[in-house]
């Protein structure tokens, strides 16, 4: 007997014509109605929180754990919407989200002191890290200044890969820039426009250097040859907040779920989820409300 | 490359629940809007084809030229509409399945319009006609149509579908790509590769191409076994 993937319309071929008509309609019915439902019947009893936060914390894996110990907790269920600092700052202001969680102080400020942002909080922080190959052909390795590694850079013309994207990163690598008194432009720098994981790769692929905050190089550490030349630099520091959007600038925001979340991630459970959170045996990220 | 086919086959076979959901949330946006722009497409495809009318030419024209507009376009486009702070912000569309669905039938819409046009502008032009004089009604007379060239409708629809479950843009830009809710084959494949994970990207990309070949496979196998 020859059973195939098409049999059930061989079955479909039996049905006589006029009832083959109605049938095909309300399997139209049937699929499109399940489109709709599943759109409408998601919005459960308590309302969904809307995240907007950088990459990093996403492709870290942070989120992987900080986000189901919230909701276990809380039943309150997250949507996180993984973007830039720039791109997250901006549904912030456009209120299609609830609560923001970036890493550009600067431009954090500015989103409370305009009215768009309420109740910032100091999160955790990390540091950026200066990746470039083992040959270092501008001579960094070792620097303490970070804005001195990118004079050498940009004065050997090694190839520099940056984000190019607006993010939190991004915005770092722009200001070093601005303390080293130099506009980058030339066929060595080179803006990506993509995340921080994309990045890595290319400047591994490119053996160019480049500037990445240290969670994603450890995460993706195994998978390329290029490694840290510069660290520790005050510069460099890496500090996360957490912002929920302003109530009274749009009205339907679920600010009672956005300050829910900003009160566990700056509790001491919270913190220690992410002081907890290790990637490759190493920790990532270290709270900075519980110390 | 190996690795790639083994990883694929591992994805698949593990019976890991995230997978299963992704490849089943990828299918149910593209099922529900190609459906759904198949109900407006088909029809103005059949009326475009069977009557002549001023400005009809300029349909066509602009339908095809549709085709070419770029999904993160569509995006964008929708995402002014749907933001909270955009006119249609009231209905809280962005960031839900149904905003996908929505920019995904907006986005197959000229595809399969153009392509029925072109279709059953082959077909005897005396058709309509002879199926009226046989005294067959409106509806009747359009069913009639579509069954004699149903294979062209087929890909028609089906060429709508493949544009649909391959795009990212709107996906993206509309979805949001959000874990358990509205990720799909091609955000994640997006934020694999974004990861650095290529490996598990073009796993996917395998997935996505297995499940397009089984939809049209099936669907075209149960068209030939009809006649």
């Amino acid at each position: 007997m020859k059973v195939s993937f098409y049999y059930p319309f061989r079955i479909y071929s039996f049905i006589p014509h006029g009832m083959k008509k109605n049938l095909t309609i309300l399997l139209l019915i049937v699929i499109s109605a399940a489109g709709f439902g599943y759109a409408g019947g998601q919005r459960e009893q308590k309302p969904r929180l809307r995240l907007a936060t950088t990459t990093s914390t996403e492709n870290s894996g942070l989120l992987g754990s900080l986000i189901p110990a919230f909701e276990a907790k809380t039943g309150i269920k997250v949507d996180v919407i993984a973007v830039g600092t720039g791109k997250a700052i901006t549904l912030g202001e456009n209120g299609d989200v609830d609560v923001i969680m970036v890493h550009a102080r600067g431009r954090e400020d500015r989103f409370v002191k305009e009215g768009y942002g309420v109740n910032r909080r100091n999160l955790m922080h990390n540091d950026f890290v200066i990746l470039g190959p083992k040959n270092d052909p501008a001579g960094i390795k070792g620097l303490t200044s970070a804005v001195e590694a990118l004079r050498k850079i940009s004065t050997s013309k090694s190839n520099f890969i940056s984000r190019g994207d607006d993010s939190g990163t991004n915005i770092k690598e722009n200001h070093l820039w601005k303390e080293a008194g130099i506009v980058p432009s030339g066929k060595w720098y080179k803006e990506a426009g993509q995340g921080m994981g994309a990045v890595i790769i290319m400047a591994n692929d490119l053996k160019g250097y480049t500037l990445s905050d240290r969670g994603t190089y450890l995460s993706m550490k195994d998978k390329i040859d290029i490694g840290i030349l510069v660290e520790g630099d005050p510069e460099l520091y890496n500090p996360y907040g957490v912002i929920a959007v302003n109530p009274t600038r749009h009205k339907h925001i679920n600010y009672e779920g956005a300050m829910t979340f900003i009160t566990y991630i700056t509790s001491k459970e919270g913190q220690d989820v992410i002081r907890n959170y290790r990637k490759n045996g190493k920790q990532l990220f270290y709270p900075d409300v519980f110390k | 490359m190996n690795n790639v086919f083994i990883h694929a086959a591992g994805l698949i076979l593990s019976g890991n629940r995230e997978v299963y959901f992704i490849a089943f949330t990828s299918l149910k946006f593209a099922v529900s809007s190609t459906t759904i722009s198949t109900a407006f497409a088909v029809p103005l495809g059949i009326v475009l084809s069977f009557n002549s009318f001023t400005g009809k030419r300029f349909i066509v024209i602009i339908l095809n030229s549709l085709m070419a507009l770029p999904t993160v376009v569509i995006g964008l486009l929708l995402y002014s509409l749907l933001s909270r702070s955009g006119p249609l912000g009231n209905f809280r569309l962005l960031f839900t399945p149904m905003a996908v669905i929505i920019g995904q039938s907006i986005l197959s819409f000229p595809i399969i319009t153009s392509f029925v046009y072109s279709a059953l502008a082959k077909t005897d032009a005396e058709l309509p006609e002879t199926l009226e004089t046989l005294g067959a009604g409106a509806l009747e007379k359009n069913l009639m149509i579509i069954r004699e060239s149903r294979a062209a409708v087929l890909s028609a629809i089906l060429s709508g579908f493949g544009r649909v479950i391959g795009e990212v843009g709107v996906s993206m830009m509309l979805g949001g790509n959000i874990r358990w809710y509205t990720r799909t084959i091609t955000t994640t494949i997006a934020l694999e590769t974004s990861k650095g994970e290529f490996e598990l990207a073009l796993a996917l990309g395998l997935i996505l191409i297995i499940i397009s070949f089984v939809v049209n496979f099936s669907l075209h196998m149960g068209i030939r076994n009809e006649t």
